[in-house]
């Protein structure tokens, strides 16, 4: 499984229940541009690391809003603190896919270290979250979603990007426009 | 905080907000978050003001190194209203020689960021200078900073 597999099938659940989708930086937001561009998606082009914790404060802040977030293993390990914040707030309404691709992919595939052995599912276990699950396969990754709207997924795939275009817009005209979109009917 | 209408914090503790802490998060009018690192706190202030909240940090100015990329790559580069309130450790009074040197680079870094920053001088004046700061992080869209030095303390 490719990593723009995987973002296809989480943009898809979110399009299902309306859920609000953080990106995290580089090339994972330029597929899911490509895959589906919605108000709803919130591309983070700067600030490494921190997609999980800008979908924990919009959980926090939007607790009837379904909310996911799309991390990838070089940026949880940049924030793995993060983890331990999404234990002790344990959000009924905030899921997290990291999708580990083993690679630092957006920046000319160097490993991470869960290509040698760090293991993010256990990492998020430990860090205090009970409900983990894990994955490789696509068929599967589409059931564990279907089912879980809380949960910390790790999905793993194979290294390698999608040749998929830039982001045509700024990053002010993207905050506006999620924002707008926000107090649409679903609120 | 909650005359300026802050209504979400996020925390890093502090030995000079250990009685600031307990206060926000006993507020039934406010969503305290104790995060790890700044770093982490800015990207779910972020999050909070993205859902409508009027997001705070607390924090030591220490912390204030860790975040510089958020708050330039985030805050700035989307225009994103954050208030840091922050201890100002390693200035005059300080016992403890680590705090020196990011105690001497805080408003240089602060300046260098572009970052408006105020200094109350006593509790009355915090209250109105926190109101002042998120005025000027809302209606400039970017961070501002309450810096409350030790002698504020005493």
């Amino acid at each position: 499984m490719q990593r723009i597999d995987a973002i296809r099938d989480i943009a898809q659940k979110a399009g299902q229940d309306d859920a609000l989708l953080v990106c995290n930086i580089g090339i994972p937001c330029k597929e899911l541009y490509s895959v589906c561009d919605t108000p709803g998606n919130f591309y983070m082009l700067g600030s490494m690391g921190l997609a999980s914790s800008i979908g924990l404060g919009l959980a926090l802040s939007l607790p009837r809003r379904k909310i996911i977030a799309i991390d990838g293993d070089g940026s949880v390990l940049m924030n793995l603190g993060s983890l331990a914040t999404i234990a002790t707030q344990a959000m009924e309404n905030y899921l997290l896919v990291i999708i580990d691709n083993g690679s630092y992919g957006s920046t000319g595939d160097q490993p991470t270290a869960t290509s040698k052995g760090a293991d993010l599912a256990e990492i998020a276990k430990g860090a205090g979250n009970s409900r983990v699950c894990r994955t490789d396969n696509h068929e599967e990754l589409i059931h564990i979603l279907q089912g879980n709207d809380h949960d910390i997924i790790v999905v793993k795939v194979d290294p390698g990007n999608a040749d998929v275009p830039n982001i045509s817009m700024c990053p002010g005209d993207i905050l506006r426009r999620f924002m707008a979109g926000l107090y649409q009917p679903s609120d | 905080m909650k005359r300026a209408g802050i209504d979400f914090v996020v925390s890093v503790p502090c030995l000079n907000l250990k009685e600031v802490i307990p206060m926000v998060d006993r507020d039934p009018d406010i969503i305290h978050v104790p995060v790890t690192r700044e770093e982490e706190g800015v990207g779910v202030c972020a999050g909070a003001y993205m859902g409508g909240r009027r997001p705070a940090m607390l924090m030591q100015n220490s912390g204030l190194g860790n975040s510089v990329n958020a708050l330039a790559s985030l805050n700035q580069l989307y225009g994103i209203p954050l208030v840091m309130i922050m201890s100002h450790r390693g200035v005059e009074g300080e016992p403890i020689c680590a705090q020196v040197p990011m105690g001497e680079l805080t408003t240089q870094l602060l300046e260098i960021l572009k970052i408006p920053y105020f200094f109350p001088d006593s509790k009355a004046d915090a209250i109105e200078k926190i109101q002042v700061a998120w005025k000027t992080a809302l209606e400039g869209r970017r961070p501002s900073a309450v810096l409350l030095p030790i002698p504020f303390w005493r």
